[in-house]
Order: structure tokens, then C-alpha cells, then sequence
């Protein structure tokens, strides 16, 4: 097998494990996992709510290669407690992203999380503080942290606020990217403010193709390994400015966008404002038309 | 959290080259299987936490059925379970036993 055999197999990144998602994103056999789990570094917490732990607290990280190019990498397992960060998850991405500053290689950090574990959630809160200054110095050193999501728990709470500090993203239709998740926002504010059993009403305000419409995501793929893989590939070519002025251009973008969009009350009104055509068909569209009908959605600046 | 620990006698040593592979997660119905081929040919030694409790007899014969049908001599299995069916924890052992004897890349 070659250097940069490319893995072939199609494959859901949505119904995939963390290991399967590594396995189909690097380099066919490329991929060394750091701290694995035969070292056994679980979470110190569980134990006390008499909690199942996992061998690897949820999080797969490691070094591999990207069409020949070395790379870290780290990919959240969703199903373990939702994906959620806590002291060893958390410190295990808080240590890539500074061995990515040390050795100037670029990150992917493969999202799927519901945010910080209730059980360790002062460890995990802290761990989220720390991984976004670990992204953001490692940034202005001129790693590019491309952030991947595309799982089933999305992307939210603390997961979504790490996210808002890479230089790029990259989702699928079936990727959420929220900070307050459906069954958070009913609970705080009603059914009448969001039905979270509605889940077109999910998707359309949190989903992939909404996120994209908005700027608030860089690339939209298909639900498929290889897709994710061209795209992170594509996504280290592209800028990798961490600074003053593209900060406020983003922030300047964002208070347009708060104008332009404040006052309505649905995605689809969004949607018809952003000039596309039938926009109530937009859910439906398969990813080419998509991609087709939204040239004229809103730009991320590298930031958002 | 009940944990159960079993050593067994194997009749057939684990194939392949690999020290360690693991299958599986642990949540709701499923599990997870670390396996380490680091003990004599003939023993397969099996750790379990699991969040059932009172399934000792269950477990019992999961595993011992497991190891007198599968190649897991020589093999230290941890088991981290989050409550998984005697069929789902079967498959998973098997599954584990095919991993290890991969090729390595």
C-alpha cells in the first residue's frame, strides 16, 4: 500500500464510530493513537454516580497523514454519554491542541457532542475554557483547526462554542451545530418557543443545511466518509488568518446579518430573504442542487 | 456497578500478531471489549464492570461459552458494560477475537 493510499470504502459518517471516522478520514493505516485504551485513562468521576466508564473517556486522539500531509487528530465518540466533555476527554483535546502549536501541524477535531457531562461539569466547563485558548493559540501561531460534525449528537452546548473558534467547518445535512439543544431550549422556554419533538423544525433551525445558508459553517457535504475527507482536505488550503481585522470584519458581518435576519420568525423567512428560490423546498434538496441554489448565502470570513 | 472477574482454561490460543484491539462503546444496550494478548497461550482471563447487577450466572456462561468456542487463549479481556443483552455481549467477544487476529498495517 502506498504512502497515501486513500481509504475507498463508502461509508455514513452519521451511523460511523469515532475509530471508524478516523480510520476513513486519514490515510489508509496512517493513523497512532495517543493515551489509547489499554492505558486505561477514565474518567475519575463516573465511578462516584456508579457510572459506566470507557477505556478512552470518549475521545480518539492521534497523529496520521492527510493526502500525505502530517496531521492531529481527535474524534469525539457520541454514543458514550452523548459525546460529552469532561476533566479526560477534555484534556486529551486540550493536549493535541498544544502538541499541534508546538509541532506547527495543522488539527481536525471530529465533533459529536451534546456539550459538557452533568457528572463532571466543572471539570468539562474548565476544559472547554482551555481548548478554546488552546485553538486560538495555536491559530495565531498558523495551525488551521478544521472542526468536522456530522454525528448524532451534533454539535452543541460547549462543543458548538469550541467550534465557533476553528478556522474552518465542515457539516453534513444531518450535523447540528446549536449552543442550547432542542430538549434545553423547551425546557427553559416552552413548547410554544421551540416543539423538540418537531424535528424539521430541529433541522431547519440547527441542521447542516441551515448552518450553511447562514455563514455559519464554511463546507457542506454529503452524509459520506469520503466527502468529509475531500473537504478537510480541502479545507487546509484554505486561509488560515487568525487576526484583529478579520475578527471585525466577522463582527461587522454578524451585525449586518442581526439586521438583515432579527426579525423573522422561522429558517424558511431566512431562507426567502437570502434570495432563494422556493425556499420551503430547501429541506428536500439532494446536496448538488443545494449547493446550486445557494450561492448567494451568507459568507463565514473564517470566523463566525 | 458489579464487577466479575474469570480465568478460564482455553483450548485454542488467540491468531494473529496484534497485542491490543478493541470493539464497541460503551452506552445504553452495548458495550465495550478491550483485549491484550498478554497472558500464557492457554488462559483467557476476562474483567467485567458492568452497570447490571445479579447477572453473574449470565456473564458466567456467556464467557465460558465464549472461550470454549472462540481462539481467546492468551487473551486479558476488559469488559465495560452499559447493560448489553447475553447475545450483544457474544458478538462483541467474537468480534473482538476477529480484530486481534487482523493482519497489522
Amino acid at each position: 500500500m502506498t504512502e497515501v493510499a486513500a481509504n475507498t470504502v463508502s461509508q455514513s459518517w452519521y451511523e460511523a464510530s469515532a475509530r471508524q471516522r478516523i480510520d476513513a478520514l486519514v490515510d489508509a493505516g496512517s493513523f497512532v493513537e495517543f493515551i489509547g485504551p489499554a492505558l486505561r485513562e477514565k474518567s475519575p468521576h463516573l465511578a462516584i454516580f456508579d457510572l459506566p466508564e470507557q477505556f478512552d473517556d470518549g475521545i480518539v486522539v492521534g497523529r496520521g497523514r492527510l493526502d500525505g500531509v502530517p496531521m492531529l487528530v481527535a474524534a469525539q465518540e457520541g454514543r458514550f454519554m452523548g459525546g460529552a466533555f469532561g476533566e479526560i476527554h477534555g484534556a486529551k483535546l486540550t493536549g493535541l491542541l498544544r502538541a499541534a502549536h508546538a509541532l506547527k501541524q495543522d488539527l481536525l477535531i471530529l465533533f459529536d457532542t451534546g456539550g459538557v457531562r452533568l457528572q463532571e461539569a466543572n471539570a468539562g466547563e474548565l476544559a472547554i475554557a482551555e481548548i478554546m485558548r488552546a485553538v486560538i493559540e495555536a491559530r495565531r501561531a498558523g495551525v488551521s483547526v478544521v472542526g468536522l460534525i456530522g454525528g448524532r449528537a451534533g454539535c452543541y452546548g460547549g462543543g458548538s462554542l469550541i467550534a465557533g473558534t476553528c478556522s474552518h467547518l465542515i457539516i453534513s445535512e444531518q450535523g447540528r451545530l446549536s449552543v442550547s439543544g432542542p430538549e434545553v431550549i423547551e425546557t427553559n422556554r416552552g413548547i410554544e418557543e421551540f416543539d423538540s419533538r418537531d424535528r424539521a423544525l430541529v433541522w431547519r433551525t440547527m441542521g447542516g443545511k441551515h448552518r450553511y445558508l447562514i455563514g455559519g459553517v464554511d463546507t457542506f457535504v454529503d452524509d459520506e466518509m469520503l466527502a468529509f475527507r475531500q473537504a478537510a482536505i480541502d479545507a487546509r488550503r484554505a486561509g488560515r488568518r487568525c487576526d484583529v481585522a478579520m475578527l471585525e470584519a466577522e463582527q461587522a458581518r454578524l451585525e449586518r446579518r442581526l439586521q438583515r435576519f432579527g426579525e423573522t420568525k422561522d429558517a424558511v423567512e431566512i431562507w426567502q430573504t437570502l434570495g432563494i428560490n422556493d425556499p420551503t423546498e430547501v429541506p428536500a434538496l439532494p446536496t448538488d442542487a443545494f449547493l446550486r441554489a445557494t450561492t448567494d448565502r451568507e459568507n463565514a470570513d473564517d470566523a463566525r | 456497578m458489579e464487577k466479575l472477574s474469570f480465568r478460564l482454561t482455553a483450548p485454542r490460543s488467540a491468531g494473529g500478531t496484534r497485542t491490543q484491539a478493541i470493539v464497541g462503546v460503551v452506552a445504553s444496550g452495548n458495550l465495550e471489549v478491550l483485549l491484550e494478548r498478554d497472558l500464557p497461550a492457554d488462559i483467557c482471563a476476562t474483567d467485567i464492570r458492568t452497570a447490571g447487577h445479579d447477572f453473574g450466572m449470565v456473564w458466567d456462561a456467556v464467557v465460558r461459552d465464549f472461550v470454549a468456542r472462540r481462539a481467546a487463549g492468551g487473551l486479558r479481556i476488559s469488559v465495560n458494560d452499559g447493560g448489553a443483552r447475553p447475545d450483544t455481549v457474544a458478538l462483541r467477544l467474537a468480534q473482538g477475537v476477529r480484530k486481534i487476529e487482523e493482519p497489522e498495517r
